[in-house]
């Protein structure tokens, strides 16, 4: 999909609001592929870190936050740890999370998840996947 | 110097095994941890937005719940919660103004500066013990067990919490090689199991299980070790759903690196809580001839 790319997106107020947030600059990636490449979760996702960090460096966060990529984020942080640049790159994902989880739109509605499912599982799981899905 | 315990919610229902094994091993080591008296959840993940300072409100409370209580440091068996407290406490040392309107926000508690050590129980034998005692304390030495030391993520990552070299972790090997177990290094000892994701992402969660069971089964692993109850679901628990979703992910039973603690110590196998684990754990030991029948 052909993405318009300009000062005004680059300079736009959610890429602001990103970096923000997460208190990181998408700019220091020099796209290296080192997180993407390391990440536990991209058998589903649309785009991976390197392009969700190449979008924020060209403005285009409401591109971005469209993508169920954030929701597949495990907070596992190996990307953080393997980055050469240092940059915590589940802080942005988080950012990219809550822009849209602080809109009122959950990921995950809590009556939709199965009961037997809950049974189980440990309350931490519980705990932190509502945390994550649910605004 | 006193240890408080922080146990979590998880530890007094679902993974009871992990949390009797683990106490039953402190008396029989002969070193202590008093259980907090009022705790509350963690919230389970470290809050990563900067703006939002009201999740940190809960671990900071278990915080100066155990500075209350006089003590220097306090342990947990969690590896969820280990990430969440220790993440919160350099939060509070570090950040001087998020600890100032935390301070404030929680104005009828004690204030609170982080002056309590947070320490994961593994690393608590290992300062406090040592692996070499650890190993003189041995009754049943786990002979012949090949078993993965399996760390996740929570207890190596991000770095400024990890008890080890993210990348080059060696403490929960050691561990294991002091109970006699052959501990059998495999390239997803530190990969994540998909963790929260289960809940709302199975088939995606399903598959980063699997890489993890996987890469076990491939050093033909007999065992896996862990200390994260959302591990323990994943590759535990869910591991039939695993295996029904891909090919060629094998059989290998997961413990709680207390529960095999536990039986090398030789501590009654009624303690080992192996009725919460899945058939094939006690299976597996009873193969091995390292417990004769477990109760069910």
């Amino acid at each position: 999909m052909p993405y318009k790319v300009s000062v005004k997106t680059v300079k736009g107020p959610l890429a602001a609001k990103v970096k923000d947030m997460s208190g990181q600059d998408p700019n220091m990636c020099f796209q290296c592929g080192l997180c993407a490449g390391s990440c536990p979760m991209t058998g589903e996702m649309e785009i991976f870190t390197r392009r969700v960090m190449h979008m924020l460096q060209l403005g285009l966060a409401d591109a971005v936050i469209t993508q169920r990529m954030a929701y597949l984020c495990a907070s596992c942080h190996t990307c953080e740890v393997r980055c050469p640049r240092g940059i915590e790159i589940p802080k942005v994902v988080e950012a990219l999370r809550q822009l849209t989880l602080r809109e009122g739109e959950n990921f995950l509605a809590p009556e939709d998840i199965p009961k037997d499912k809950l049974k189980d599982m440990p309350q931490a799981a519980i705990v932190a996947g509502l945390r994550k899905f649910t605004g | 110097m006193t240890v408080g315990y922080y146990p979590g919610c998880t530890l007094k229902t679902k993974a009871k095994n992990l949390e009797e094994t683990a106490i039953a091993c402190l008396e029989a080591l002969g070193l202590q941890a008093i259980e907090l008296p009022r705790w509350n959840c963690c919230g389970a993940v470290f809050s990563l937005a900067d703006d939002d300072l009201i999740h940190h409100v809960a671990p900071v409370r278990d915080l100066i719940r155990a500075h209350d209580e006089g003590h220097d440091k306090v342990i947990t068996l969690c590896s969820m919660c280990y990430n969440t407290l220790a993440r919160a406490n350099l939060l509070v040392r570090n950040d001087e103004e998020k600890r100032k309107t935390l301070n404030l926000f929680m104005d009828e508690e004690t204030d609170y500066a982080g002056e309590v050590e947070v320490q994961h129980y593994l690393d608590f034998l290992r300062t406090e013990l040592g692996w070499d005692k650890l190993k003189a304390a041995v009754k049943k030495p786990l002979d012949g067990l090949r078993v993965g030391a399996y760390y996740g993520c929570t207890l190596l990552r991000p770095d400024d919490v990890a008890i080890e070299p993210p990348e080059t972790p060696q403490m929960f090997n050691d561990f294991l090689a002091a109970l006699g177990a052959e501990a059998v290094p495999f390239n997803e000892a530190t990969a994540c199991c998909s963790s929260y994701q289960i809940l709302g992402n199975e088939k995606a969660a399903l598959e980063a299980s699997a890489t993890v069971l996987r890469g076990a089964a491939n050093a033909k692993i007999e065992a896996l070790a862990m200390s994260c109850p959302v591990c323990e679901y994943n590759l535990g628990r869910r591991a039939g759903d695993v295996r029904a979703a891909h090919e060629g992910v094998g059989e290998v039973p997961t413990f709680y690196f207390t529960q095999l603690l536990a039986l090398a110590l030789d501590l009654p196998v009624d303690t080992l809580g192996l009725g919460q684990n899945e058939p094939e754990a006690a299976a597996l030991l009873q193969s091995k001839n390292l417990v004769a029948a477990v109760p069910a």
